[in-house]
Formats: structure tokens, C-alpha cells, sequence
């Protein structure tokens, strides 16, 4: 979750601000949303996703079915490509997750009853980056009709993502391999304070065509973490595909959690109808993506001074949360026994821990245990 | 071409499709009685006050919006188990319980559904009542559990059918799972009496069945949340460790913040741990955690002595309504000259009523008097008022004269 520089957690002004009308009005009430939620949250949360001028919505080939967080549109959409994707109640379709990913996903796909669950080549750890030619040897090797589970941005764990040109190359591939891409998008905005940069990939697959699915997180770009705010954006090749698929996608929400919970999607449904609203929450988000991208260029500069061996760079040319370090298991031991400063065995950081405060003791830290440590 | 070519349209929702009709009509008389959720007698959704009040508190604390833990918010989960079970009750006392929060009670059904797929072997089989819940068989069904029934509401006298039920459930394989409503059954309305909750308690006991309450309307039905959870608190004093779902949605108001929860009563605290550990999971992969708002709120009410005797009160007064809408209507029905007897009106509790109105009955309800309900002739007495009792008595003694 993000954290202050005071290192506390934020609840978004605009948040509080909508919230504060959401309870001043007495015409709302707690009855039931619809089964596929909100209608007017569905509607924005899509639009923010593929974009204002997005020729599917125009086309009204977009479906939206709002969900428990990012994990709830994953599930809701992993329960419907195993029962309707490549044949009726097919277990066997491989899905494919990246090397590493977060560790969820697994479990995911699994309890929505795929059987065939495997990696497809993405970290490249003696690099610190995306290993492109191992990815699209996996595209090309997949079988037939495969799903892939893409990170939109800020890939959870490493924080490295394919630039533009690289996407285009996977999208080929994928393109040519009949291969389903299943986005996860749970960063848009937070990773680099810009909508549309951190929506590029997903809205470029839809521009080459693609039927795809993009599983939304409101999460973090809006500080809702606990009112489970996340939207299953479904696109398809015409309007009729797509009313088919949210009808039976409707039967798999029912049994469940019948309906979606209204607090977090009102806030969400309020502030991106409103322009002056919008712009506020925009705010926001920059603020918080902000910060973050200062600790990363703080934390570089800090260790590239004091000539910390190894290279630097991928501080700060990863984005999002989360950074793969590259420090190994035993400095990572060093970091957390000796240091007290808690990172993952993978030698992942949460970034948002950063403050102005630490920084420099987390840089002689890292410096420590990269010259003591081997 | 599409990868959804050949995906069906799923069927329309029988009860979804009611309220749609029912919008579409123009008759300034209409009434919809197929409604789900508690309505005043202005026929209007009621917020009640004690949730006002929390909500109140609640903005005051300004609290963070920090992911809860995956099983949900401790103070809310502690709470709807002492609901339950009773604040003397042993299992309650002695921590031999888990309880987890769920999306109402569809989720919390839901993660019961597919803890026993996983980890009840002895058994696919889930035995419903002859009717249940619409939402019940595809619930477990998708869970990949098998649905079998046991007989229960009787058309001829629109009530209990218990000598068939006994004979069914005494036939029922051990180590079967049956699924029980704790009060207020839906849809018929039709309760057990407490002798005959003793009954069914001794014979799932010699029987060795799994027991699955299902309790959706505690405090909504009597309008005493005590007697409400009788056969639940019955039930665990005999030794049956039962697994339980509960919602927040008709009795607190709360429909759309899918407050609920999901119970286990186990042998010790020690195997409660486990189950948790297990149940948290079956969660993760779901929706990772569940939402706050309203566990908050249900929690503040519960927890605040104020706000939960304002609530008892609350919850009183609208089952009263219910209550006192059955007795107009038999009264109104009489008053219209019918010669039936509509006693199960009356006998039957909660929110909602089988009429014993055929199907062609109910069509003509529908098109002469803009009155809508289910084609099995359930009505949902919350959408009954003082202002058109009288005119649902009137089209009612019309169709069945």
C-alpha cells in the first residue's frame, strides 16, 4: 500500500471530500446494486481504461462487470474462460503466468479450475530486466489458443515492463498464435502519474483487434483498498459477443457474491463523472506516483555516489510499487538481521517505504551489503 | 470472427424479470411484491436509524482504508458469532469457532460451499428443503457439489410438510450434508416449531449429517433475535457441529454492503485454527479480502450497547410490520367475503408468504391488477402496505373466488 513521507497511509483528498457528499445525501440508500454492479461505475471505469475516444466503445463492443478489487474481475473472468473459452468447460487450456508474478495468480486460475498452469520467461535477473527473447520464444512455443496473464504496468513483482516497441512485438506474436491475452491493470496512474502511458498496451491489443480481457484494480490509484473496488473490463469483437458474455458472466457472479459492494464504487463512480472531481482525483494520483518516482531517483543518485558496485539503473528505470533490487537471498539476510530494514527474499522493495527520512540509510544500507556480501 | 460465438445468452432472471414488468406498468395502483428487501409503510427502502448513526461515527473516526486481514474485520466477526451462538453459548465461550467474513450471504455460502467440496470428503451430497432459495443449488453446484432434496412445504395446507420431511431425512445417507434455513424460510415463509426442531436435531444427529443453517433474517423474522437463532443455538447444545452463513443485509438494511459471515463450530480452538488457516486459502483466490464498510458499521451497532439496543428495537419494529401486514391481509380478505382459508398467511413469518395462488392465478394478478409476484405465487409481504392491503385482498379474492 502507499505511505506518506511521514510513512503513513493517505487517505486521497478527493476520497474524503466525495465520501463527505456520499453521506451528506439523503437520497441514497444501501439497496442492492445490480448483479453486474453500479452502472454508471462500470461505464467509467472502462472509459478509463481503453480511453475516452476508444473505438470499441464507440463501437458498444466494451462490457464491464464490476468486482471485488483486481482479484474479484481476475476470478470472475478466470470462472468464465474456463467454462466458455476454447470449448465449453475446457480445464486444459494452458494459461500462462510471467516468471515471477505475483503469487496470486497461480491460485487464481488454479480454483477456477485450470489444470495446466505455466510460466512463460520474463525477469532476466543477471540483466536486471525484461528478458524479451525468452518472453516471445514462449509466445511462439504456447499452444494454440493459450491464455497470458500481461501486467498493463508496474509489473508486480520487478517493476519492468515492455516499452512501447516491445509490445508491439508481443502483440504480433500473440496476434499471429491466437493466443488470449488476460490484462491485469492494477497500477493505471500510480506507475507514472499518466492514464494513458500506463494504459498504452492494453488500448494498443485493442486497437490490433484483440477479444481481451483487463482486470482493474482501484486499489492504489484510489487509496480504496479495503472497499474492494475493481472492474472487469471485457472486449469483444461486436456488441452481441459482448451481451452474450455478460449475461453468463452475470450467472457466475450471482453464486459468488450475488452483488458488488456500493461504498467504494459510488466514490469511484462519483469522482470520475464529475470534470472538476476528475481532475482533483488526477491530482492525487500524481502526487502519489510522484513520490514515488522521487525515492527512485533519490535512491539511485545515492547509491551511484557512493559507488555502490553494480549498475544503478534499473532503480529507476523500473516503475510502479515494487522493485526487483537484485540483491541476493544472503544480502537480503544482511538487510533485514543487521539493517532492520525488511525487504522480500527476492530482493523486492516496496519503494513506497522510501521517505526522505530513511533514504540515505537504506542506500548505505544496500551499499553495505553489497560490498560486505557476495 | 469471436471467440463468444457460440456462447449462449444466459436465461433471464425469473425474479429480475418481475421488477422489470413491474416498472414498465402504468396502472398508478401497481404493486410489487417480488422485492427481496424490507420496505416502510410509505413502501419505501428504510435506512434504519442505528445505521445512520454508526455511519455518523464512523466518518468522525476517519479512519485509513487499509486492507483488511483476509478473513475480515475481527470486531465484526466476533460479534455475528456472539449473535449467533448466544453470549452463554459454550462453543462461543470456549473459542471452539471460527467465523469469517463473507459477501453477505451469497459469499458466505459460497466459501462454505467450496470448504466442504475441499475438505469434506465423506460427501458431495447437499440435501435442500423442497423449496429453497433459487440461489442455493447453482451456489453449490458451482462449488462442485451434487443438490438433492428433502420434502418440506406442504401445498395442500401451505405448511410444514414435517412427517415427510422426518421420513426424507431419516433416508438420507450419514455423512450427507444438509442445508437447514434457521428461521424465516425462503421462499415459503414456513418455519419448524421448536418441538419439531427437537425432532429434526435428535434425527440429523442419528443420522450423522453434516448440518449447513442458512440464517439470512435473525431479529427479521420474530422481531427476537433469541428466538430467531433457537434452532441454531439448539442444534450446537446437542453436540452438532454445524457450519453456518449469516447476512447482515435484511435485518440490519445493509443489502448493498454485503455485510455476512461464515461460521464453523469445531471440536476445539485448536482445530478452529486450522479451519481458519484453510478458509483464508479458499478466500484469497476469491476477491483477496473482503470489504469495510459495512462490517463497520454492523460491527459499531453490534459492539456499541446504545446502537445495539436502538437495533433490537429497529429490527423489531419492522418484523412487527411484516407481522401485522399478514394479519390485514387475512383480515381484508375476509372483509372481501372469501370463503378460503388463509390462515398460513398468518402462520407463515418473514418476509416472505407462498399464497397457494396457481400459476394461471398469478397471471391474472398480474394482467387485470398490476399486482406482480413469482409464478410460484410467493409474495414478498415487505412490498404490502397500510394504503394497498386492501386492494392486494381485493385482486387476490378476485382470481381465487
Amino acid at each position: 500500500a502507499y505511505r506518506t513521507d511521514e510513512g503513513q497511509p493517505w487517505v486521497l483528498p478527493v476520497v474524503k471530500k466525495v465520501e463527505q457528499m456520499i453521506a451528506n445525501d439523503n437520497s441514497l440508500n444501501h439497496e442492492y446494486l445490480p448483479i453486474l454492479g453500479l452502472p454508471e461505475f462500470r461505464a467509467n471505469a472502462s472509459r478509463i481504461a481503453l480511453g475516452d475516444d476508444s473505438p470499441a466503445i464507440k463501437d458498444k463492443r466494451v462490457g464491464s462487470v464490476q468486482s471485488l478489487g483486481g482479484t474479484g474481475a481476475l476470478r470472475i473472468g478466470a470462472e468464465f474462460l474456463r467454462r466458455w473459452y476454447n470449448g465449453n468447460n475446457n480445464t486444459a487450456t494452458p494459461v500462462y503466468v510471467s516468471t515471477p508474478t505475483w503469487e496470486n495468480h497461480n491460485s487464481v486460475f488454479m480454483d477456477a479450475g485450470f489444470k495446466d498452469i505455466r510460466t512463460y520467461h520474463y525477469w532476466d535477473a543477471a540483466k536486471r530486466g525484461l528478458d524479451l527473447q525468452g518472453l516471445l520464444n514462449d509466445l511462439e512455443k504456447a499452444p494454440e489458443f493459450s491464455i497470458f496473464i500481461l501486467h498493463a504496468c508496474a509489473h508486480n513483482p520487478t517493476g519492468t515492463d515492455p516499452t512501447p516497441e516491445q509490445w508491439k512485438q508481443i502483440a504480433a506474436v500473440m496476434k499471429r498464435r491466437n493466443l488470449f491475452p488476460f490484462f491485469d491493470s492494477a497500477y493505471q496512474g500510480f506507475a507514472s502519474g499518466s492514464l494513458e502511458k500506463d494504459a498504452w498496451a492494453v488500448r494498443y491489443f485493442v486497437s490490433e483487434g484483440f477479444e481481451l480481457f483487463c482486470a482493474q484494480s482501484f486499489s492504489k490509484n484510489f487509496g480504496l483498498y479495503n472497499e474492494r473496488v475493481g472492474n472487469l473490463t471485457v472486449v469483444g469483437k461486436d456488441a452481441d459477443n459482448v451481451q452474450r458474455v455478460l449475461s453468463q458472466m452475470e450467472k457466475i457472479v450471482r453464486t459468488t457474491w450475488s452483488n458488488p459492494p456500493s461504498q467504494g464504487a459510488r466514490i469511484v463512480a462519483t469522482t470520475l463523472a464529475s470534470p472538476q472531481l476528475f481532475d482533483e482525483w488526477y491530482g492525487n494520483v500524481k502526487t502519489m506516483a510522484d513520490r514515488v518516482l522521487l525515492m527512485r531517483s533519490e535512491l539511485r543518485s545515492r547509491l551511484e555516489a557512493l559507488g555502490t558496485p553494480g549498475t544503478w539503473n534499473h532503480i529507476t528505470e523500473q516503475i510502479g510499487m515494487f522493485s526487483f533490487t537484485g540483491l541476493n537471498p544472503k544480502q537480503v539476510e544482511y538487510m533485514v538481521k543487521e539493517k532492520h530494514i525488511y525487504l522480500m527474499a527476492s530482493g523486492r522493495i516496496n519503494m513506497c517505504g522510501l521517505t526522505t527520512k530513511n533514504l540515505d540509510y537504506v542506500a548505505k544500507s544496500i551499499h553495505e551489503a553489497v560490498t560486505k556480501i557476495q | 470472427s469471436s471467440w463468444w460465438s457460440h456462447v449462449e445468452m444466459g436465461p433471464p432472471d425469473p425474479i429480475l424479470g418481475v421488477t422489470e414488468a413491474y416498472k414498465r406498468d402504468t396502472n398508478s395502483k401497481k404493486m410489487n411484491l417480488g422485492v427481496g428487501a424490507y420496505r416502510d409503510d410509505n413502501g419505501k427502502p428504510y435506512v434504519l436509524n442505528c445505521v445512520r448513526k454508526a455511519e455518523a461515527m464512523i466518518a468522525s473516526k476517519k479512519m485509513d482504508k487499509e486492507y483488511l486481514p483476509i478473513g475480515g474485520l475481527a470486531d465484526f466477526t466476533r460479534a455475528s458469532a456472539e449473535l449467533a451462538l448466544g453470549e452463554n453459548s459454550e462453543a462461543f465461550k470456549s473459542g471452539r469457532y471460527v467465523t469469517v467474513q463473507g459477501i453477505s450471504g451469497t459469499g458466505s455460502l459460497r466459501i462454505g460451499a467450496n470448504f466442504l467440496q475441499r475438505f469434506f470428503k465423506a460427501s458431495r451430497d447437499v440435501y435442500l428443503p423442497k423449496p429453497s432459495w433459487g440461489n442455493h443449488t447453482p451456489i453449490f453446484r458451482d462449488a462442485g457439489m451434487q443438490l438433492q432434496a428433502y420434502r418440506y412445504y406442504d401445498p395442500k395446507t401451505c405448511s410444514l410438510d414435517f412427517s415427510g420431511a422426518m421420513d426424507d431425512i431419516s433416508k438420507i445417507p450419514e455423512k450427507s450434508i444438509i442445508l437447514l434455513h434457521a428461521c424465516a424460510h425462503n421462499p415459503t415463509g414456513v418455519d419448524p416449531r421448536q418441538e419439531q426442531w427437537k425432532e429434526l436435531a435428535a434425527l440429523v444427529k442419528k443420522r450423522n449429517l453434516l448440518v449447513y443453517f442458512d440464517m439470512a433474517y435473525q431479529g427479521f423474522a420474530s422481531g427476537d433475535i433469541n428466538r430467531d437463532a433457537w434452532a441454531v443455538r439448539h442444534f450446537i447444545e446437542q453436540g452438532i457441529n454445524i457450519v453456518l452463513s449469516q447476512s447482515f443485509a435484511k435485518n440490519m438494511g445493509l443489502y448493498g454492503e454485503r455485510a455476512g459471515a461464515f461460521t464453523v463450530i469445531c471440536s476445539d480452538a485448536d482445530e478452529a485454527k486450522r479451519v481458519e488457516s484453510q478458509l483464508k486459502i479458499l478466500i484469497r483466490p476469491m476477491y483477496s479480502n473482503p470489504p469495510v464498510n459495512g462490517a463497520r458499521i454492523a460491527s459499531l451497532i453490534l459492539n456499541t450497547p446504545d446502537l445495539r439496543k436502538e437495533w433490537l428495537t429497529e429490527v423489531k419494529g419492522m418484523a412487527d410490520r411484516i407481522i401485522s401486514m399478514r394479519t390485514q391481509l387475512v383480515s381484508n380478505l375476509k372483509k372481501e367475503g372469501s370463503s378460503h382459508n388463509w390462515q398460513h398467511i398468518t402462520d407463515q413469518i418473514g418476509m416472505f408468504c407462498f399464497t397457494g395462488l396457481k400459476p394461471e392465478q398469478v397471471e391474472r394478478l398480474i394482467k387485470e391488477f398490476s399486482v406482480y409476484m413469482t409464478k410460484d405465487g410467493r409474495i414478498s409481504v415487505a412490498g404490502v402496505t397500510s394504503g394497498n392491503v386492501g386492494y392486494l385482498a381485493h385482486a387476490i379474492h378476485q382470481v381465487t373466488k
